[in-house]
């Protein structure tokens, strides 16, 4: 049971890493190695916010929610623009972008184990026989809430359907009048700000620590390319096979595989279906 | 529009066009015109360890021929055989154990433990890296950018080879000229010998593979057993650079297969020019005494870097080697239009 309801918790924690990688990826086709840096900066925006400036919680949250999604932005309008469309410089130049905030922040002071965030409500409940904190019950509610909004935003407002459009067929979503650019900009603050939410809702559970930019990094690869690379239901459906695989490591075999289990579900993945278990690509692109 | 409109059109030297291939050479200047950057680079790099003040910095050129090796592997799978590998560190990671486990384990001595560990570590890296050979492009860098990642936590999680601590007690090279000039013949031995593979038969394949591997299968050959060779040659080299490295530091674990292994190369290629061989070379004797300068303020030098790195990547993407040859061979003047 408690293997259960750790595991969807797990996965929908995976899914909310994932989502903004996977959304950025599947509308400009960037591979956006910055992610794991963008999840911490939130972190460290609204622990800055909360503690140093001592603001009000939610307000903090929502002021670092709009300067990572601007970061992100500012991120693409004068750096990622100018390699968009060489996949290896995109992946270069966004990682070393990553690292030097991720290397910066660690610089700064912002490392060991003092930084936390609070959750939001103390407390647990009980499901069956198993105690589960109130906070990760939010993170599961939040966390279906936004893959739904994800849903009706892609499928019924302007934007959401133009950037479908973009992820589609970029040529024929031009032709129509839509800003390949300006839809990318806004993949990018988007996507930035999904890694935030998922730093606020993440955070509380833990400490605020530079390597878990790597680790949300690696998770969220993991998720998009087991899920198919730009295909959004496949990186949620695989954020619960690797969701449920890694807590069934934890359980049986040991907490120090999780992450191998993240590591080995990518090169397998890449190894016998490049495309992921659900996307849907063109063979030839990335395979001889 | 009463701008001037003109450009800059770019013509080779007649000295280049002389010296480049059919070699009719016809005076001394001609001769040094070809023989000069050569020799500069060759004598600069034996003088080396003679021109640095006191123990460190000798240390430090140890260190920036292992980088200068990795950055050649990656220049040479990346520019010429079209795979772009992230993964230095895991060659470095699997050439390093080897060597420390046969030294440890055998007693094997370092002169004769490293080789062995680079062939024996290119073997195992072309194996293992041999099913993700079909793959493309971004595929590929991301399957091999994960490569020593999962090397690590699997060695730290089964806690094998020493676990997180390492294995310890290794025996250093006989003396530090030795270790010096072991680590720089080898960089020129690899650097002249990749510019010459590149251009043998087998180099033409290689390139025929990275610019249009279709017509290459249609020519009857197989793609897979060529890459499988470049990444041999490849690994091999980057073995080798490990395996030299666990010797110089005398421990080896699982910091091998950190990411600065993996990124410091490609920013050094980036810096010095991609697809030249020297460039990267030179990248690393830019990047790493920089690197090596600013030790004292932590990671900030990654951050610097990192900078150094999307500048070049975002804005000039070309290199130092490339522009400098450039400017060598060719000279340039403003036309009309």
């Amino acid at each position: 049971m408690d293997i259960l309801i750790y595991g969807i918790i797990n996965s929908i924690a995976l899914a909310l890493m994932a989502l903004g990688f996977a959304l950025v990826y599947g509308i400009s086709r960037i591979a956006n190695f910055a992610h794991g840096a963008l999840y911490v900066i939130n972190g460290f925006i609204v622990w800055t916010l909360l503690r140093g400036a001592g603001l009000n919680y939610f307000l903090s949250i929502i002021a670092a929610l709009i300067a990572t999604g601007v970061l992100g932005a500012l991120m693409y309008q004068f750096i990622l623009i100018r390699v968009r469309g060489m996949a290896i410089s995109e992946i270069i130049a966004s990682y070393a972008i990553g690292l030097a905030i991720l290397e910066g922040l660690r610089w700064w002071g912002f490392k060991g184990m003092s930084n936390t965030l609070p959750v939001f409500w103390e407390g647990s409940i009980m499901i069956g026989e198993v105690p589960v904190d109130l906070h990760r019950v939010l993170v599961v509610v939040i966390g279906v809430a936004v893959v739904g909004f994800l849903w009706i935003f892609t499928h019924f407002t302007r934007i959401g359907l133009a950037l479908r459009g973009m992820a589609q067929d970029e040529r024929a979503a031009l032709m129509l009048g839509i800003d390949s650019d300006v839809m990318a900009l806004v993949a990018m603050a988007l996507g930035a700000m999904l890694a935030g939410l998922a730093a606020v809702l993440l955070m509380p559970l833990g400490n605020i620590v530079v390597e878990k930019g790597y680790n949300v990094l690696i998770q969220a690869i993991a998720v998009c390319i087991v899920g198919g690379l730009g295909s959004w239901m496949g990186a949620v459906l695989a954020s619960f096979l690797i969701g449920f695989a890694q807590i069934l490591t934890t359980v049986y075999i040991g907490s120090h595989f999780q992450m191998v289990v993240a590591l080995l579900a990518i090169i397998l993945t890449l190894i016998l279906r490049p495309s992921g278990l659900f996307g849907r690509q063109k063979e030839l692109e990335e395979r001889v | 529009m009463n701008m001037e409109q003109r450009r800059k059109e770019r013509l080779d030297r007649g000295i280049k066009v002389r010296t480049d291939g059919i070699y009719a050479v016809m005076s001394m200047r001609e001769l040094a015109y070809l023989i000069v950057p050569r020799f500069v680079l060759i004598a600069g790099m034996l003088v080396l360890p003679f021109a640095m003040p006191g123990m460190y910095w000798q240390r430090v050129i140890s260190i920036v021929c292992i980088y200068a090796i990795l950055a050649l592997c990656f220049d040479f799978l990346a520019h010429f055989v079209g795979l772009v590998s992230l993964g230095g560190a895991f060659f470095i990671g699997v050439g390093g154990y080897i060597t420390a486990i046969l030294n440890t384990s055998f007693g094997m001595p370092p002169l004769l433990g490293v080789p062995i560990a680079a062939v024996a570590g290119g073997l195992i890296c072309t194996f293992l890296l041999l099913p993700c050979l079909p793959l493309r492009g971004v595929y590929f860098a991301i399957v091999t950018l994960m490569y020593p990642l999962a090397m690590g936590r699997v060695i730290e999680a089964l806690d094998i080879f020493g676990g997180t601590d390492g294995i310890m007690g290794l025996e250093s090279f006989p003396n530090r000229w030795v270790e010096q000039y072991l680590v720089i013949v080898t960089v020129l031995v690899f650097l002249f010998g990749l510019r010459r593979l590149v251009n043998q038969d087998m180099g033409l394949v290689f390139r025929a593979v990275k610019d249009n591997d279709q017509a290459v299968k249609a020519s009857g050959m197989s793609i897979t057993f060529y890459k499988a060779i470049a990444v041999f040659i490849a690994s091999a080299m980057g073995c080798f650079g490990g395996a030299c490295l666990v010797h110089i530091y005398m421990w080896s674990g699982i910091s091998l297969f950190a990411l600065d292994f993996s990124i410091l190369p490609i920013a050094a290629t980036v810096i010095g020019g991609a697809g030249t061989l020297v460039g990267p070379v030179l990248g690393c004797f830019i990047l790493v005494p920089i690197s090596e300068l600013l030790r004292a303020f932590g990671t900030l030098r990654i951050v610097f870097y990192s900078l150094i790195l999307v500048g070049f990547v975002v804005f000039k993407s070309e290199g130092i080697m490339v522009y400098g040859q450039r400017k060598y061979h060719q000279f340039e003047r403003w036309v009309k239009v």
